[in-house]
């Protein structure tokens, strides 16, 4: 309803039957004025049901992460226990770094196969782009725990893969390493994120100026070359982007480590839910929440400052 | 430019790679439709038979009907609203100038990039706090917050693809500004609404993070699924509901990104500017 009254222009008509015609008029008034008020009130619903469902969420887990869990209650006191403990207890960086490692694993593998595919779309496809991109995108949008799953059903000790090598001759016995390990998690991530992460790549790729190549080449550069020096630089600002997009998230995934991990491949994301469910200390799953979230906000502002570094060395 | 030219020239490898990475994209998905139909409940090569008798159980089964009903009811109202929400949001980002527009969106857009684990247990900590018990609506909050960025992001291509002055021209014509929005921007955004309502019930629909912390008594098709999955015995069921699953979504989701295909394409385009 607000957007209503919110486009008005002809708050008159469109406010006809109001209780309280004076305010109305008012309100109306300065919605034409200022455009901005417009803008807000449009934005509004949106906002405050993001503040809900977010900000003051956020605020409480912040809190949270300051109090103890006393049996089935909560201390309120403010301490830093939980913070301490996080330093104590080995287990919980052991668990954060091996988190912050493999979906770094997963990042650099999912962004090295999609670029040049995203560099195939931007350059090499002239008719149907975008069937092409809806066709690559698709499996983004479909249940993430199916596609999981998926894996599982792929590289499970009688799964696709081994069964198939066995019946062929080519092992006698399963191979062992294919799942409940690092390796599976980190490959089922790359596949999940790979939809993703070729989009931003796709637009910086295709934003470049075509003739800037065809500069490059009549200057003499080859084909080599001519990717180096001004295709590469110029696409950053998406391999960035696609990097961020898939580091973050992944890094507190629990679905893929909790189905294809096994205890090698467990990840903070494992840890946290457990603190919710199992081992029932809410605030120290709070705390490694907030720990994740730091971290996590850390490696990005230096990825971001250390990339921009370079950027500016290039050009 | 041309495709004849020597920047153009068709790439071998390179089609062969795309080949490849489609492929691979795919194929493990395939799979779960592979052994669906597969006579045995060992998920494993060589195959056994075609059998037809995972999907007609599952027919047969109330829990799997409910949990179906819970999260269709879920997903409808959570594209409902997520994208009459985005509809206004849309078009503030897109038709005016606000002040502090750059923060404000990435703030919309958090749940897109933070993990999906911490909005799940902030929102539990919060309705713990509140005493609010767990139940489909707790759900359904969750999946609006998860799928709002969804529906803006659909719609903005719509809106930046029409010409404000058509709605100028409404108003200038003597239109009040609620006509204005139902005889001239809804027919034109209606294919981003329709699109949009695809999209974020696809999302929904699929969502398991937000369900698996907000979740009460009733489960929802994907919390089903994940609680059968300690099951061996239950491995072909879950497969065969995995595959109607995966055909449904990816029909829904198809549908939608052709509806909104011209938009999209426009904005692709514009950037290239």
């Amino acid at each position: 309803m607000s957007g209503e009254s919110a486009t008005s222009t002809n708050p008159g008509l469109s406010n006809s039957g109001s209780t309280k015609p004076l305010e109305t008029g008012r309100l109306s008034r300065l919605l034409q004025r200022s455009e901005a008020a417009r803008g807000f009130s449009l934005l509004s619903p949106t906002l405050l049901i993001m503040f809900i469902g977010v900000a003051v969420p956020f605020g409480i887990l912040i809190v949270m992460s300051f109090w103890t869990q006393l049996g089935f209650n909560f201390d309120t006191s403010l301490t830093l226990a939980n913070y301490e403990s996080f330093g104590e207890r080995a287990i919980y960086g052991a668990l954060l770094k091996r988190s912050l490692w493999m979906s770094s694993a997963a990042t650099i593998a999912t962004v090295l196969l999609c670029y040049p595919m995203a560099y195939f779309v931007a350059f090499h496809i002239h008719r149907n782009k975008m069937i092409w991109i809806v066709l690559i995108t698709l499996p983004f949008w479909t249940s993430y725990l199916l596609r999981v799953f998926a894996w599982k059903v792929v590289l499970g000790y009688e799964g696709v893969i081994n069964s198939a090598l066995m019946h062929l001759g080519l092992i006698k016995a399963p191979l062992e390493f294919l799942l409940y390990s690092q390796s599976a998690v980190v490959i089922t991530l790359a596949h999940a994120w790979a939809a993703f992460a070729i989009l931003p790549m796709y637009v910086s790729l295709e934003k470049i100026d075509k003739s800037l190549l065809e500069a490059a080449t009549d200057l003499g550069d080859g084909p080599v070359r001519r990717f180096f020096r001004i295709t590469l630089p110029l696409s950053l600002p998406g391999v960035i982007s696609a990097s961020l997009l898939i580091f973050i998230p992944t890094t507190g995934d629990y679905i893929t480590p909790a189905l294809l991990g096994g205890p090698d491949g467990a990840m903070i994301g494992n840890l946290i839910q457990k603190q919710f469910g199992a081992i029932n200390n809410w605030p120290m799953g709070a705390t490694l929440s907030i720990i994740l979230m730091l971290s996590i906000a850390t490696i990005a502002l230096v990825f971001m400052f250390a990339t921009n570094f370079v950027r500016k060395r290039i050009s | 430019m041309s495709s004849q030219s020597y920047i153009h020239r068709p790439n071998r490898p390179l089609q062969v790679y795309a080949a490849i990475f489609l492929i691979v994209l795919y194929v493990p998905v395939l799979f779960l439709p592979l052994f669906s139909f597969n006579d045995s409940i060992y998920v494993k090569f060589p195959l056994k038979g075609f059998t037809t008798q995972w999907y007609v159980e599952l027919f047969h089964r109330e829990p799997v009907w409910a949990a179906l009903m819970n999260s269709v009811k879920v997903g409808v109202t959570t594209s409902l609203i997520a994208t009459g929400l985005g509809v206004f949001a849309a078009k503030a980002i897109t038709r005016y100038r606000i002040p502090g527009r750059g923060p404000l969106v990435g703030f919309i857009m958090l749940p897109l990039v933070v993990p999906g684990i911490i909005f799940g247990v902030a929102l539990l900590v919060l309705l713990s706090q509140m005493g609010i018990p767990l139940s489909l609506y707790t759900v359904t909050i969750g999946h609006v917050i998860v799928c709002l960025p969804f529906a803006i992001a659909t719609m903005i291509p719509r809106f930046e693809g029409f010409d404000p002055s058509v709605e100028e021209a409404s108003a200038d014509l003597g239109e009040n500004a609620w006509w204005t929005f139902w005889r001239v921007t809804f027919p034109i955004v209606f294919p981003g609404i329709l699109a949009s309502l695809l999209l974020t019930f696809t999302v929904s629909f699929d969502e398991f993070i937000m369900a698996f912390f907000l979740s009460g008594s009733d489960p929802t098709l994907p919390m089903y699924i994940w609680g059968q999955l300690r099951f061996p015995k239950e491995f072909p069921s879950i497969l065969a509901m995995a595959s109607i699953i995966l055909l449904a979504s990816f029909i829904l989701v198809f549908i939608g990104q052709w509806i909104n295909r011209d938009a999209q394409s426009k904005t692709l385009a514009n950037e290239e500017e």
